[in-house]
């Protein structure tokens, strides 16, 4: 009486969605994430105002102590914060999908004819929004307390791409996240958990240098490391910029590599 | 394979089927939440599935709307094969949840633009589908609104209005009804009334014997995951006994001999519970009623009330079934069927 074997065949070829359609809803769904962004303006709190405090509390705070000048801290700090803000709104991404799940809207879509991946793609793109959002405040508000790109526009774009390239892999773990834990507030919970020790294992805050062995052994692979080096090179123009930016393309494919499937798995288990 | 699915599709119209399940199995673990369930419902008409909480009416409807998949037996919708061609099939229903599904944060506007729009209405067409069923639905003043600002019933009529866009042949009304209040009840049924009449075929489930004799033609009871009847709501009925006559004695400790004086007397349909106090017993006609009365009266029992009511879940299944439902929920009026 299994009638798994009996499943597939027919579904492909006519009832084929087609690009134009997918463009169409993934445009109409990612409307509905700016729309609820707009109805929940406190939503964009980390996208707005995170970037501003972090480069406030840590340029004025911890700068003179740290590189011995607010000056050369803040040219030091702002281009890993933009690796920073990346993950941390990808991160979000598993909270807005945890959401739809337990509010009943999901099984809405799921019950028209769409593509699942229009859901997730949509909740990318939204994603992204926010993120070219936030690193133009952060990069708009460092240069109006002194911070100053040391190369050109095309460099600003590439640390830009690469932030959301690396942001656009963690997604994929977000929504894994998103779609095994509960609740909203338990995948807030784990993504806080593994962001605080991966931003501040990692040399966007302070030179590896001085730290001890064991835990500079977990900097050099953490690929946030990569991603504030290579940010760092871009913008100011010193050290070499092809290495880290491998590292983070490196990290970037393996993580979508492995991620991607097993949260597409359980996206299509769960749909 | 699309041959066969085309073959079922002219088969299903000739019957005039607009659903057709057989042997639908769905486990979870050890649980059968859907044991072998067989039903159709004809196309224009409204077929309610009756049954208590963790009967399995909530697996079907999911079933129905390719939400999740059947461990075993097939399932057709408007000719469409829920396994083969879902997306098809989606284009076909529409689905109104026990938890009204539509997104808090969104106005009811924006909630139906958007549907229509994943439905792939032109822009132009999405809104005025949207603006048309928010008059419908009495939500134009709201439509700007969003949608957590809404009360149950506008909700409810709400996510009623987001399954409608489309213009689905067969609508799931899944429990609509369930911890609204008797106006609002009405509201909805009334709109349902409405879709029926413009030809829409409509599968609804419930937990109430009224909420079926109100909406539907046909009924079909299900229990731990098994039909355990099904037929006309009229037919259902008679078996039944479409009323029950509530009978309160002075003295609460006569109630069995009441019940025993009737049973003797050929009425075996009597039950009672101690603890509201009532005697029950399911009536088919004046005649009936006379004859309770008759019988009661003529043993001298002293009764400080009487009123009539629609069966409860309870006293279907017991009629049924002879037996109460085995919902662990909805408090049973019979306890101790006689008999």
């Amino acid at each position: 009486m299994t009638t798994a074997t009996l499943a597939p065949a027919v579904r492909a070829e006519d009832s084929r969605i087609g690009l134009a359609g997918t463009l169409r809803h993934v445009g109409a769904l990612t409307r509905r994430n700016l729309m609820r962004i707009k109805a929940d303006p406190e939503s964009m709190f980390d996208a707005v105002l995170m970037p501003i405090i972090f480069t406030v509390l840590f340029v004025y705070v911890f700068g003179g102590a740290m590189a011995g000048s607010q000056d050369d801290y803040r040219q030091y700090l702002v281009p890993g914060l933009l690796g920073q803000t990346g993950l941390t709104l990808a991160m979000a991404v598993g909270t807005g999908l945890n959401t739809d799940f337990q509010t009943g809207v999901m099984d809405r879509f799921r019950t028209l004819p769409i593509g699942r991946a229009s859901v997730l793609l949509s909740k990318i793109v939204a994603e992204t929004l926010r993120g070219l959002l936030s690193f133009a405040i952060l990069i708009g508000f460092a240069m109006c307390i002194g911070f100053e790109v040391r190369t050109g526009p095309l460099e600003v774009l590439a640390t830009i791409g690469l932030a959301l390239l690396f942001g656009m892999s963690i997604v994929w773990i977000s929504m894994l996240l998103g779609m095994a834990l509960r609740s909203a507030q338990a995948v807030q919970g784990v993504a806080m958990l593994v962001l605080m020790p991966m931003q501040f294992g990692s040399s966007i805050f302070a030179r590896t240098d001085t730290m001890p062995g064991w835990l500079q052994s977990f900097t050099k692979i953490n690929p946030l490391s990569a991603l504030a080096d290579a940010s760092r090179a871009l913008l100011n123009g010193e050290g070499a910029v092809a290495h880290p930016v491998m590292i983070v393309l490196v990290w970037s494919a393996a993580v979508t590599a492995v991620f991607a499937p097993l949260a597409v798995a359980r996206f299509r288990k769960r749909t | 394979m699309t041959r066969i699915a085309t073959a079922r599709n002219d088969r299903g119209s000739a019957a005039g089927n607009a659903v057709e399940v057989h042997g639908i199995v769905k486990h979870y673990g050890a649980t059968k939440a859907l044991d072998g369930v067989d039903l159709t419902v004809q196309e224009g008409t409204v077929l309610g599935v009756l049954g208590p909480n963790g009967a399995g009416k909530t697996t079907l409807v999911r079933v129905l709307s390719t939400l999740i998949k059947p461990d075993a037996g097939t399932a057709f919708v408007g000719g469409y094969d829920v396994l083969r061609q879902p997306k098809q099939l989606r284009r076909t229903i529409g689905l109104t949840g026990q938890y009204a599904s539509v997104d808090e944060l969104l106005s009811g506007y924006e909630n139906l633009y958007l549907i229509g729009r994943l439905l792939d209405l032109p822009r132009r067409e999405a809104k005025a589908r949207a603006t048309e069923l928010l008059e419908r639905f009495s939500l134009t003043e709201a439509a700007k609104r969003p949608a957590k600002t809404y009360s149950g019933g506008m909700r409810r009529r709400l996510d009623l209005a987001a399954s409608m866009i489309g213009r689905p042949r067969v609508l799931y009304l899944d429990e609509p009804t369930t911890g609204l209040d008797p106006r609002t009840r009405n509201e909805v049924w009334d709109e349902v009334q409405r879709m029926v009449a413009e030809g829409t075929t409509v599968l609804l489930t419930t937990q109430y014997m009224e909420e079926a004799e109100q909406l539907a033609d046909e009924l079909t009871v299900i229990d731990r995951g098994r039909v355990i009847a099904n037929g006309l709501v009229a037919d259902l009925k008679a078996k039944v006994g479409g009323q029950t006559l509530q009978v309160r004695p002075v003295d609460p400790g006569e109630l069995p001999r009441m019940a025993r004086c009737l049973h003797d007397t050929g009425i075996t349909t009597a039950t009672y519970s101690a603890d509201t106090g009532l005697l029950a017993v399911p009536i088919t006609g004046e005649e009936q009623l006379t004859a309770v009365i008759g019988v009661l009266g003529g043993h001298g029992f002293a009764i400080a009330g009487i009123d009539t009511k629609v069966p409860s879940l309870d006293e279907v299944f017991l009629a049924i079934t002879g037996k109460p439902a085995s919902a662990d929920a909805a408090p049973s009026l019979v306890k101790e069927p006689v008999a």
